[in-house]
């Protein structure tokens, strides 16, 4: 019988069947940090435990972390005491750890695949709801709980029940200014921030081929924001072509083994899915959320919808009290918000790529007056990449600040955070009730979106400043 | 260390609202927090308190009435979001011990299970009706061994959990303990099958 690719990964894996339908899957790699590690190394030390294969295990901070200096002490006191508690943790139990200070740091979605940690074929776990990241390998990749960590350490296994599968097929081309992220957006305001719950999203179709792998991991990474734990590209030779010769990716003999094992991870012609959504991505114009859950996104050339048309009584009463947090009214020209605060960078939007396209959007251009823009690199490699390619000279020049590795301004758990009723033009993944800081107003959108918004003071369609063919340098 | 969960009673407290993110449930400047216990104090911390610390009086669970009240009636796809184990901490803090709702994010509702609080799912319109009794501050018996959620005076309202969830509920079983006692060595003669179909994921692992 046929199979999706979900199926393959999650066969591949399961140890045994449990009563009552859910299975034991075995999990072949866990990212650690320092937020949702500390219960779980606490759970090992309360049932003298220890790690079944400490090796498969990778720890870094990047949650908590300052990002306007790196190398010295950490001014907040908790702060500190959580990555101190991580190194201690790492160390007693053998974990390896990228320390802060050094070249490997960075957030754990971003330096599991540039350090080739993240392989296809493989289920990898992490105590981070945008997990599904690395899925854009073919890895079988979820976000999970402290508890569940702990469980991870200790049986190296997990106790999960399979999901539906959804195929996601994205037909067309876009426009070179439209991007991963305003696909993402699209389809998460097409299916509903629960329309993939309980389902593996695949997404798949010319568009998805024609993706790099940081375009793959953006798209993958919102997968999230629509409900689904698992999102799911297909490996192909833009992904080996990505892996090779990465520091843990297997090498020799050993790789051409991995290859052709990995070629044979994909859906199976005539493979049945239980939903399929299919989105035409030509002519799709760049996407901006504009409430407080990810569906709440439009284009940018769209106005604020009236809530009283929304249909659904839920979706209009979410609508109703996000306008209301957002201080908006309906029928305002998306181009028409200004906003004071700008913030490029994440898990989903922290990447090389993402930093070229805000900086070809940023040189020569100035920071609005009035907005406050941040630059932060997704990794430490992805800084001083970015710095050997003059990007850091571009984004000053311009007025932006640049930063040092970190998860900074997408959650208000670092020095990095919105005041109340500030409004940013955020790369991020999440345009929660204060997700940004208390009281903090987001608006979702790509990294070419994000230096637009910064260079004119509202939210802006870049393909207005733009000449097409500009986004190449 | 984990409570069963065998029945609850008392007051339930109603949040119809769509989308209540786990950022909502715990807002993120508390993850800074490392420890499971006492975080009862920051469940929905910036939906009870003003910034200025004054508490706002019409939230719910500020309400004399449900200030106490262990069971939750949520609107749908709550817990959505980031997978931070802490809100479920956080509402078993305020002893929460309980969740009715028509939908669950999926690792928030995974977390709930690891802990002894019981999420239980129902359709839209028996949650939007028991949504009403618990805002008319009827008390409320949830019993998982016998299935049902009961609004005093009214016939009770069968619900269903995994067989395995049920019974580790009901123990107050630790799953770790569990699936090691269990599948230990299945796991090893899984692992050893694992190593000959995708040996690069056991190169340079010292884990001897």
């Amino acid at each position: 019988m046929p199979q999706t690719l979900y199926e393959k990964l999650w066969n591949s894996h399961v140890v045994a069947d449990l009563p009552g339908g859910e299975a034991l899957l075995y999990i072949d790699r866990h990212l650690v940090h320092e937020v949702s590690s500390p219960q779980a190394f606490a759970s090992l030390r309360d049932g003298g435990r220890r790690l079944r294969r400490s090796g498969t295990h990778l720890a870094v901070a990047d949650h908590a972390v300052p990002t306007r200096t790196r190398g010295g002490i950490i001014d907040d006191p908790l702060a500190r005491a959580q990555v101190a508690e991580l190194e201690d943790n790492a160390r007693s139990f053998d974990v390896p750890y990228r320390p802060l200070d050094g070249e490997l740091q960075g957030i754990v979605h971003v330096i599991g695949p540039e350090q080739g940690y993240t392989l296809p074929g493989m289920t990898l776990v992490c105590g981070d709801s945008h997990t599904t990241t690395h899925g854009a390998f073919g890895a079988l990749a979820f976000g999970i709980g402290a508890s569940e960590c702990g469980t991870v350490m200790a049986a190296q296994c997990l106790k999960q029940r399979r999901a539906r599968t959804m195929r996601v097929e994205l037909l067309g081309q876009a426009d070179p200014l439209v991007t991963a992220k305003d696909i993402a957006l699209a389809v998460i305001a097409r299916v509903g921030a629960l329309g993939a719950s309980g389902h593996a999203v695949e997404y798949a179709g010319p568009a998805v081929e024609a993706m790099s792998m940081a375009a793959r991991m953006t798209l993958c990474n919102m997968t999230i924001e629509a409900g689904g734990r698992v999102g799911l590209v297909a490996p192909d030779d833009v992904t080996f072509a990505y892996l090779k010769d990465r520091p843990l990716a297997p090498k020799g003999a050993l790789w051409d083994q991995a290859v052709a094992y990995w070629r044979g991870l994909r859906s199976d012609p005539g493979a049945v899915f239980d939903q399929v959504v299919t989105l035409d991505v030509s002519g799709l114009a760049p996407h901006v959320s504009w409430g407080t859950s990810p569906d709440e996104a439009a284009p940018i050339t769209a106005r604020i919808p009236d809530p009283a048309t929304l249909g659904a009584d839920s979706a209009r009463r979410h609508a109703e009290k996000a306008l209301a947090y957002m201080d908006l009214q309906p029928g305002t020209a998306l181009t028409d918000i200004p906003i004071q605060r700008v913030f490029i960078g994440s898990c989903t939007n922290g990447r090389i790529e993402d930093l070229r396209a805000a900086a070809a959007v940023a040189r020569g251009r100035q920071v609005a007056p009035g907005v406050r823009a941040i630059v932060v690199p997704g990794s430490t490699a992805t800084k001083h990449l970015a710095e050997a390619e003059g990007l850091d000279a571009v984004f000053m020049a311009a007025g932006f600040e640049w930063r040092h590795a970190g998860c900074s301004l997408c959650v208000a758990m670092n020095d990095d955070r919105l005041a109340a009723g500030e409004r940013c033009a955020s790369t991020s993944n999440r345009n929660f009730e204060g997700r940004q800081g208390p009281g903090g107003r987001t608006h979702l959108m790509s990294p070419a979106m994000a230096a637009a918004a910064a260079v004119t003071g509202r939210l802006t369609d870049v393909r207005d400043l733009m000449a097409p063919g500009e986004m190449t340098r | 260390m984990i409570q069963p969960f065998i029945r609850v009673d008392g007051p339930a407290a109603a949040l119809p609202e769509e989308n209540v993110d786990t950022d909502i449930i715990y807002p993120a400047r508390f993850l800074l927090i490392t420890a499971r216990l006492g975080l009862g104090p920051y469940a929905f911390h910036d939906r009870r308190f003003r910034a200025d610390g004054t508490e706002v009086a019409e939230f719910v669970l500020n309400r004399p009435e449900w200030r106490e009240a262990p069971i939750l009636v949520a609107g749908a796809n709550f817990g959505s979001g980031s997978s931070r184990e802490q809100a479920v901490w956080a509402l078993l803090g305020r002893g929460i011990r309980c969740v009715i709702a028509p939908s669950f994010g999926e690792i928030f509702q995974a977390n709930c299970y690891r802990n002894g609080v019981l999420p239980i799912t129902l359709p839209p319109a028996q949650v939007a009706a028991l949504s009403a009794a618990a805002a008319a501050a009827h008390p409320f018996a949830v019993d998982l061994e016998a299935g049902t959620v009961t609004v005093a005076g009214r016939p009770p309202i069968p619900f269903s959990v995994d067989l395995e969830r049920r019974l580790a509920l009901l123990n107050g079983w630790d799953e770790t303990a569990t699936l090691l006692n269990a599948y230990g060595a299945d796991i090893g003669t899984f692992e050893e099958r694992h190593r000959r179909h995708q040996p690069w994921l056991f190169e340079g692992e010292n884990d001897a």
